[in-house]
């Protein structure tokens, strides 16, 4: 059983994120993402027949999916939430894949959007959250992963300017992506690392910033997408795995699942860590490049740092990762952050990449991760000629 | 004094003992009769071997900074004292334990050895926290 082939993404939408407030509610955004995503696709919305949708934690509430699909009178014959934080947007594309392969739907809506702020109805902590870290003050992503940087820097010597780099480069990618959030002024090391501490030792350039928005993938039946309007971008390696919840209980916090699921993408996929022309890892903060690049085997344990400094990150140069800006540029809306690295991928291999095109781009490494690097997606996805 | 207002634990019947025994002033985890680990947090069967024969053991207080972070703009405005040291604790009986380190932030290094304190937050409830050994 391999879900290599078995279904491809033929459409996409991506709204560009935002920081202030406006009157548009997370359903709006999911709705507008979705008729792009759609129409993008070239289908219309009677043919979608799958639906999986990402919380918007501005407006969570349960049995989610059928609420989603009403807001557009969708009738879909395979519906469901799912709940591995950033690594969701990635997680549904293997998710449409199965589905489709086994025969219980042909054309799937990966759906995410968000607001920037947090609903009266925030999703609660689970019980040992509350219990075992939030009262030493572990609230909220920044110092989990700030902990990564600091037993990754003792161990392995990994510096403060190697991880202000992946945010730089990022920045030059952004600076050639319209859509981008922060596309409009370089960054240098210097800059990442005279930002104020936020969680030391990360600096308040090398933590995503939430915004409002969306992102939107359409995956569909080998049937479908060869007679889609855009080239269609194959799903050829999956994997996926966690290891924890909490970072404390990691079996080492500088090592991650990406490991075992880009191990199972790669040998799904048949194809070499070297045969891969752009990579879109998940980017909440640089430490999770770092961890991300060494455990998915495009370096070795430890090196991402030195990695990083000796390759050109742009879309330009010789190891072009997260060619939107990442989400350290991009901006994050929520479960769309996730999604972004997803659709950039398939924008690239499509031939849509705009002023930042990566030349003859075939193959794409794609990496969702959730919580504090407690759940992770890698996909592959190539464009066949 | 003023009120305390951070988040605190809300004992279960499982976890009620470790809550107990650290107003207390002692660090009491469990250990696995039939795999012979200790574990943290407490939870009602052991989360290797799946055993439901756990006792409740005295600890040293003794363990290494895994690894930590000083917290200068905290998620939550409940944490008005920041800067404090968030931090990951490895005891020598083998779990390890989200916790606060009471100390300069300068003096701290991966891996330096540590012993804990009692912190008496509320007069019901007692934080289990660390410093540097000796």
């Amino acid at each position: 059983m391999s879900l290599k082939g078995k279904a491809a993404a033929i459409g996409i939408g991506e709204l560009k994120p935002y920081r202030e407030p406006t009157e548009d509610s997370a359903l709006d955004l999911m709705t507008a993402v979705a008729a792009e995503a759609i129409a993008d696709a070239g289908l219309e919305k009677k043919d979608i027949d799958g639906l999986l949708v990402g919380m918007a934690s501005a407006d969570p509430g349960m049995i989610y999916p059928s609420a989603i699909g009403e807001l557009f009178d969708l009738r879909p014959r395979m519906l469901n939430v799912l709940d591995i934080g950033g690594a969701s947007g990635a997680g549904m594309i293997w998710r449409a894949a199965a589905a489709i392969d086994a025969g219980m739907c042909n054309a799937v809506l990966c759906l995410t959007a968000d607001l920037n702020r947090l609903g009266r109805r925030r999703p609660p902590m689970i019980s040992l959250m509350y219990e075992f870290e939030a009262p030493y003050g572990a609230i909220g992503a920044n110092c989990s992963y700030a902990l990564i940087a600091q037993r990754h820097m003792a161990i392995y010597g990994t510096k403060p300017e190697q991880m202000a780099k992946v945010a730089v480069d990022q920045r030059r990618n952004a600076l050639a992506n319209p859509l981008a959030y922060f596309n409009d002024t370089p960054l240098t090391i210097d800059d990442v690392l005279n930002s104020r501490y936020i969680c030391e030792p990360l600096h308040l350039f090398e933590i995503v910033s939430p915004m409002s928005g969306g992102a939107a993938v359409v995956v569909a039946s080998p049937e479908i997408a060869l007679r889609a309007k855009h080239p269609p971008i194959w799903l050829i390696g999956a994997g996926e795995g966690s290891d924890r919840a909490s970072i404390t209980y990691a079996p080492e916090i500088t090592e991650s699942a990406v490991k075992g699921a880009a191990d199972a993408a790669f040998k799904m996929a048949g194809v070499s860590r070297k045969d891969i022309d752009l990579v879109c890892p998940y980017d909440c903060y640089t430490i999770t490049v770092l961890v991300t690049l060494e455990d998915a085997g495009f370096c070795k344990k430890g090196q991402g740092g030195p990695f990083v400094m000796e390759h050109d990150l742009t879309f330009s140069g010789d190891f072009p990762c997260n060619t939107h800006g990442g989400q350290l540029s991009f901006g994050q809306p929520g479960l769309a952050g996730g999604m972004s690295h997803v659709t950039e991928g398939i924008r690239q291999l499509m031939g849509r990449g705009g002023d930042r095109q990566v030349k003859n781009a075939r193959l794409a490494y794609v990496n969702g991760n959730g919580g504090i690097m407690s759940e992770q997606v890698s996909l592959i996805l190539e464009r066949v000629s | 004094m003023s009120e305390y207002v951070k988040p605190l634990p809300q004992p279960s019947k499982t976890s009620r003992p470790f809550w107990e025994a650290a107003k207390r002033h002692e660090l009491m985890l469990q250990r696995c009769e039939a795999c012979h680990q200790f574990i943290y947090y407490p939870r009602a069967r052991c989360p290797h071997c799946f055993s439901d024969r756990l006792v409740w053991r005295r600890c040293s207080g003794k363990g290494k900074l895994y690894s930590f972070t000083v917290v200068h703009r905290p998620s939550t405005r409940l944490f008005a004292d920041a800067p404090y040291v968030l931090a990951i604790v490895e005891l020598e009986e083998g779990p390890r334990m989200t916790t606060n380190i009471v100390a300069p932030p300068q003096s701290l290094k991966v891996d330096m050895p540590v012993t804990v304190f009692f912190d008496d937050v509320t007069p019901e409830c007692t934080l289990v926290k660390f410093k540097p050994a000796g």
